[in-house]
């Protein structure tokens, strides 16, 4: 359709072959830049790129620090979906530059931004340390006490099961992007570090969800969340914070009536 | 902060029982007193048959849990619409003071009616 | 915990001592701003705070209930005045409006309680219509009960 449309009107407007087809295999990027000894704010820059099929954004964005603009910046390593350092706002839409397809933006033009939700460095690179306090606070590691005495704890494929899916997070930030309530509440832990937890929580290894629980179990914590549910749609890795955060909910709700309805129990 | 932190779990749980009895029985409620009767799709009971109705203990019962219930989930839901939609976390133990209370006082309203009846 | 908070808030809020030390020379970093409008134009985001608006409309329906049960105790001339009310187009009009977003908060709760509720039967998690759908059935059976005996005692 928007091919057909274009060729139309090019033909009309009497332009040469060659123009037709160029037409046909760039895209327009526009590109946030920012740069903090310059600008005052971030504006859009535009670049033509060729449209490859097997091209990501990240390629385009490669393509044009390596062609066009070697000024602009931007994070990646991995170009395969594991390092999670390359997510930016795809027209709007939080999403790994290294997993979405040029091709799938044609006839453009594309619109690239740093995520959303976090300060800016500069370009497309974002400021994550507040982030990583966060993952912090939900002491995202194996809390145990003691040995057994034999060396490794063995775990059952069932037992793996229980938090797997929480365990594939690549800490991209695509949730956090997506999420209004770490937009307006800068002290909110978050969907992905919250999924961390919860995570642990569920590993049979783990004894901390007692302690966890006391510092997560706060208005900046689990309760902060009001289940929009962007984050699980949003999570190129499936983790599903959104769900995590509710079952989550459900086990503070059960420990805060236990220790209501007795509180002469432990705790 | 910290008191928030030990009652939180409590307006949750409020507010997940009201989210379901709300999800159950209010449609059907307001369906029947709100749409069907007034527009005649369906006769309402007659004024005894209805306050005889009103009057069992299972239906008392029953009407309570649909009044009070939801009016917790209310109170929690719109707390947070409240702050996130607006912006006015600043406001937080007005906002906080006004659900709840509206919560409770149709509780109380509910009860003393269905005391009544 | 509190100064963990302060500092979070601290790093997130800009320049300040108690931000990260690798942060501490960084040049000015750009803060996008978040608009009071930020649930309009993003449909996702409009769907969400449409569903929790039906909190609106939960309180009306229940306002509404009170109303009706007050009038019942009044006797049989408030009772009339009481459907008389509910009849005038306002009313209808307002009641319309609280049904569909009843719905809208009867089907999301539905929809959203088996992401809530991890159910493994025999080390599988129960699949979502498992948990939704008795749900669902129970929200008809219980609505045709209750029509039931509204129309049967009429
Ligand atoms: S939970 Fe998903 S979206 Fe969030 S950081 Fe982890 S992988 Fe990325
Ligand atoms: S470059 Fe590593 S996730 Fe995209």
């Amino acid at each position: 359709m928007a091919a057909g449309g274009t060729r139309v009107r090019t033909a009309n407007s009497d332009r040469s072959e060659s123009i037709t087809m160029a037409r046909n295999i760039d895209i327009e990027l526009q590109v946030s830049r920012y740069s903090p000894e310059q600008d005052l704010e971030p504006h859009l820059q535009s670049y033509r790129v060729p449209i490859r099929d097997e091209w990501v954004i990240l390629d385009a964005l490669n393509y044009v620090k390596d062609k066009i603009d070697g000024t602009l910046t931007f994070r990646w390593s991995c170009r395969m979906g594991i390092c999670g350092s390359c997510g930016y706002m795809i027209n709007g839409e939080p999403k790994l530059g290294c997993a979405t397809f040029l091709k799938d933006y044609a006839p453009g033009p594309v619109k690239i931004e740093p995520l959303r939700n976090f300060p800016i460095v500069r370009d497309l690179v974002i400021e994550i340390s507040d982030f990583l306090e966060k993952l912090k606070k939900v002491k995202p590691w194996l809390i145990h006490e003691g040995s057994n005495g034999q060396g490794e704890y063995l775990q059952t494929p069932d037992q793996l099961e229980q938090f797997r899916q929480h365990s594939m997070c690549i800490n991209c930030l695509l949730c956090y992007a997506a999420c209004p309530i770490s937009g307006l509440d800068p002290i909110f832990i978050g969907p992905a570090a919250l999924a961390l937890a919860h995570r642990y929580n569920k590993d049979s290894r783990d004894q901390g969800s007692a302690e966890r629980m006391a510092t997560l179990s706060h208005p900046d914590g689990i309760w902060g969340c009001t289940f929009v549910g962007e984050c699980t749609r949003v999570c190129p890795k499936h983790v599903d914070p959104a769900g995590a955060i509710q079952q989550y909910k459900l086990a503070a709700a059960m420990d805060g009536m236990k220790s209501f309805l007795m509180p002469w129990g432990k705790r | 902060m910290e008191a928030k932190k030990s009652h939180e779990p409590i307006f949750w749980t409020l507010f997940s029982a009201g989210g379901v009895v709300a999800a159950l029985l209010l449609p059907v409620h307001l369906f029947i007193f709100g749409m069907a009767v007034p527009l005649h799709w369906i006769h309402g009971p007659a004024y005894n048959l209805l306050l005889s109705l009103a009057q069992m203990p299972i239906a008392r019962l029953y009407l309570f849990v649909m009044c009070s219930l939801p009016l917790f989930h209310f109170a929690h839901r719109f707390r947070y619409t409240l702050y996130d939609g607006l912006q006015i976390k600043h406001l937080n133990e007005v906002v906080f003071a006004s659900c709840y209370g509206i919560a409770v006082l149709g509780t109380v309203a509910a009860g003393w009616l269905l005391w009544r009846i | 915990m509190d100064s963990a908070a302060a500092r979070a808030r601290a790093s997130a809020g800009g320049h300040s001592q108690t931000a990260p030390a690798y942060t501490e020379f960084h040049p000015r970093w750009y803060r996008p701003r978040i608009s009071t409008y930020w649930w309009l134009g993003r449909w996702p985001y409009v769907k969400f705070i449409l569903r929790e608006l039906s909190s609106v409309a939960v309180a009306w329906t229940v306002a509404f209930t009170l109303f009706q049960l007050w009038s019942l105790s009044q006797g049989e001339v408030a009772y009339s005045t009481f459907t008389r009310r509910a009849s005038s187009p306002i009313m209808i009009a307002l009641n319309v409006i609280a049904f569909g977003f009843l719905l809208l908060h009867s089907i999301t709760w539905f929809n959203l309680a088996p992401k809530a509720m991890a159910v493994r039967v025999s080390g599988k998690r129960l699949p979502a219509i498992l948990i939704s759908g008795p749900q669902f059935l129970g929200w008809f059976a219980i609505s045709a009960i209750v029509l039931w005996i509204y129309m049967v005692r009429t």
